[in-house]
């Protein structure tokens, strides 16, 4: 039988195709989606998950030594959602055409980018506060608007994800809240984690509008819905607010209300130190593509023991099946 | 009843699901595929979950003694140093790779589940309840590490070689699970034989390691105890070293 | 070589069906179900699990959209709505 899609040429597919993204129809897998379109969402989706998985080793770091046995559940819990959220993520860019062995190897020789943000180290319990309150903040903003994202495996994901990351941000601020209402020591903690993650937060949401080449066509194809300089905008007006109820100070002298624009200021941000870390000059770089390396190495005999151990059950050819063969004999 | 040896005995149960979700949570982020991960950080927070109740009832109970409220499980697990646990040895032992974890589960959880079914009938109606809820979820560490066990010992020749190494190193550690402490005879007094509680874990384990095709060591192998009497290995320091570490430094701060 | 690719679908309460929530990687259908329940069931979104390998899954094509789902719509009469009641029969 001939497909209908042999008949139609690529200006009428395209046509299409740009009809439905107009309508807001979000486009399934199998739909006939442009080259360009698939090698985009393929990169996001990919790099996404990546960061999921990456920016498990920064609080990771921390479980061990959480502070009480409370802080700890919760601690494992989130990072546990972490992976949660890579799976689906690598789930959705599956159904793209590319395998998660693919997307690992990507990640694993350096090939595909993840979150800048995870190359800084988590110092101090207070960090767990501030990754929470600060980059999954940030990271919840970027989010949301990507659950009507065009690419529907990619928009379903982000639904659970986002349902899931609800509980992330407050347990965050809930962290620096605790400490802020501490011990000098305490709040002395808090304030040097929002120090340091502060400047690196507002980079997550990548290169300003006028140097970030792909914004237009990913408006465009609604994979993006928001400009960076939009949602990096929209971040600073709400940490700004509740940096107040922990009694804490953002480090940014310039940091004021604008009653004109209707939204804070804030002072220029060092691009230099994002593209050193992207280019993998950042604290931690190596150390965390190391983890992800060894855990994957480590893993190697695993998964080649279970796929073994399911040929053999497959063939009736396990210890077990093999035993009870012999007493059926 | 003598309450001492109660708490003495929650500190044991606590004690030992504590440390081992303590190891266990060291796998987060580093295991071998994304779902496994997932599976094995579940098995942490049952544990520590587990844990938690235990030292909620305890501190309960020291408080009401007391009459002070000055007892929580933070303190009972944060401010007690090794000679004070009294954990098995079993899980203060090191992860190693995926499959001495997975064998340092296996035999762990099949002994707590022939625990948890004596003691979801115990007369201490609050143990008991402790440990209905903790048997359900302990029901599922058998079956995912028994799964994996067979998995591991019946797949590749490099997977069989390693849970063989593994199989020698845990076994001597597994014989403590039932040698008694004075503190848990006493609080067990009639409800509990020993020597059934080891035929069971014995006949269970062994037949899935015979299907996993792992032979098990004999049966005169010499067995380490001491952690229910606080004598640990060098590791248990570590563990506490870093577990404590917050709580040692800045005393009496909320967290 | 890679673990196989499953899809889940999970029954999210008794007498509900099942419904398609994503997929994941294992070696065989018990190992799937096991990392179905701690993937997928971590806050109680099931009670019972299906998996299939994707391998297995046939899908009807997006070209044959139109052959398949649009003669449905000009068949009106197989919804109670086409049929106009007297106002005195309330419920039917």
């Amino acid at each position: 039988m001939r497909k209908l899609s042999d008949n139609m040429d690529t200006e009428a597919l395209q046509k299409s195709f740009d009809e439905k993204i107009e309508k807001d129809i979000k486009i399934e897998p199998k739909d006939w989606m442009p080259v360009e379109y698939r090698k985009t969402l393929i990169r996001q989706i990919s790099q996404h998950a990546h960061s999921e998985i990456v920016g498990m080793l920064p609080e990771g770091n921390w479980i061990t030594r959480a502070p009480t046995l409370r802080r700890k559940c919760i601690l494992i819990a989130k990072v546990q959602d972490e992976a949660g959220h890579g799976l689906y993520l690598y789930c959705a860019a599956e159904t793209l055409n590319i395998t998660r062995e693919e997307m690992t190897e990507q990640l694993l020789s350096g090939k595909a980018k993840y979150s800048s943000i995870f190359n800084y180290p988590t110092l101090s319990w207070a960090d767990m506060g501030a990754i929470g309150w600060l980059v999954d903040g940030a990271a919840i903003i970027n989010q949301i608007p990507l659950c009507r994202t065009s690419y529907a495996p990619y928009a379903r994901g982000m639904v659970r994800i986002c349902k899931e990351e609800s509980f992330h941000q407050r347990q965050g601020f809930d962290i620096l809240l605790t400490l802020s209402r501490g011990s000098a020591e305490q709040k002395a903690m808090a304030q040097d984690a929002i120090n340091r993650w502060w400047w690196p937060s507002l980079m997550m949401f990548g290169p300003p509008d006028n140097e970030s080449p792909h914004t237009i066509q990913n408006m465009k194809w609604k994979i993006k819905r928001f400009t960076n300089d939009e949602l990096r905008q929209k971040f600073v007006d709400m940490c700004a607010q509740q940096v107040e109820v922990l009694g804490l100070q953002i480090p940014d002298p310039d940091l004021k209300w604008n009653e004109e624009r209707g939204h804070y200021d804030f002072g220029p941000i060092n691009w230099d130190e994002f593209w050193n870390v992207v280019k993998g000059n950042g604290p931690c770089n190596k150390e965390r593509m190391a983890a992800r390396i060894k855990a994957h190495e480590d893993g190697e005999w695993v998964r080649a023991a279970a796929l073994e151990y399911a040929r053999k059950e497959a063939a009736g050819l396990t210890g077990k099946q093999s035993e009870k063969a012999t007493i059926k004999k | 009843m003598n309450e001492s040896n109660t708490i003495d005995y929650l500190m044991l149960l606590a004690d030992s699901s504590l440390i081992m979700g303590q190891r266990l949570s060291e796998w987060t982020g580093h295991g071998p595929m994304l779902e496994q991960d997932i599976a094995i950080t579940n098995i942490s927070l049952d544990t520590i979950g587990q844990a938690r109740y235990f030292y909620q009832l305890a501190a309960a109970r020291l408080n009401e003694k007391s009459g002070n409220a000055d007892v929580t499980e933070d303190t009972l697990a944060y401010l007690r140093d090794a000679h004070q646990y009294k954990n098995l040895l079993l899980v203060e032992l090191p992860n190693g790779d995926w499959g001495q974890t997975i064998l340092k589960i296996f035999f762990y959880a099949h002994r707590q589940k022939l625990m948890y079914e004596k003691l979801s009938g115990s007369a201490d109606a609050e143990i008991a309840g402790i440990a209905s809820k903790a048997l359900k979820e302990v029901e599922y560490h058998v079956s995912w590490s028994s799964d994996w066990v067979k998995r591991l010992g019946d797949g590749t020749q490099e997977s069989h070689d390693r849970m063989t190494k593994a199989l020698e190193y845990l076994w001597p550690y597994t014989g403590e699970m039932f040698v008694p402490a004075t503190y848990e005879k006493n609080f067990l007094e009639n409800e509990f034989s020993f020597d059934v509680l080891k035929q069971g874990w014995l006949d269970k384990v062994s037949g899935i390691l015979t299907e996993a095709t792992l032979s098990l060591p004999p049966a005169d192998t010499y067995m380490h105890t001491g952690g229910k009497t606080g004598v640990h290995t060098e590791y248990l320091g570590y563990i506490l070293a870093e577990m404590q570490f917050l709580q040692r430094a800045y005393p009496g701060c909320e967290w | 070589m890679e673990q196989p690719l499953w899809e889940v679908f999970i029954r999210s309460r008794q007498g509900l069906d099942h419904k398609h929530v994503g997929s994941l990687h294992a070696a065989d259908a018990r190992m799937a179900i096991e990392s179905a329940r701690d993937v997928y069931t971590r806050r109680m979104e099931g009670v019972s699990i299906w998996v299939v390998e994707s391998k297995n899954i046939h899908a009807s094509s997006p070209d044959e959209a139109a052959s398949f789902y649009e003669p449905a719509e000009d068949k009106i009469y197989r919804h109670p709505t086409f049929y106009k009641l007297p106002d005195e029969v309330e419920y039917m």
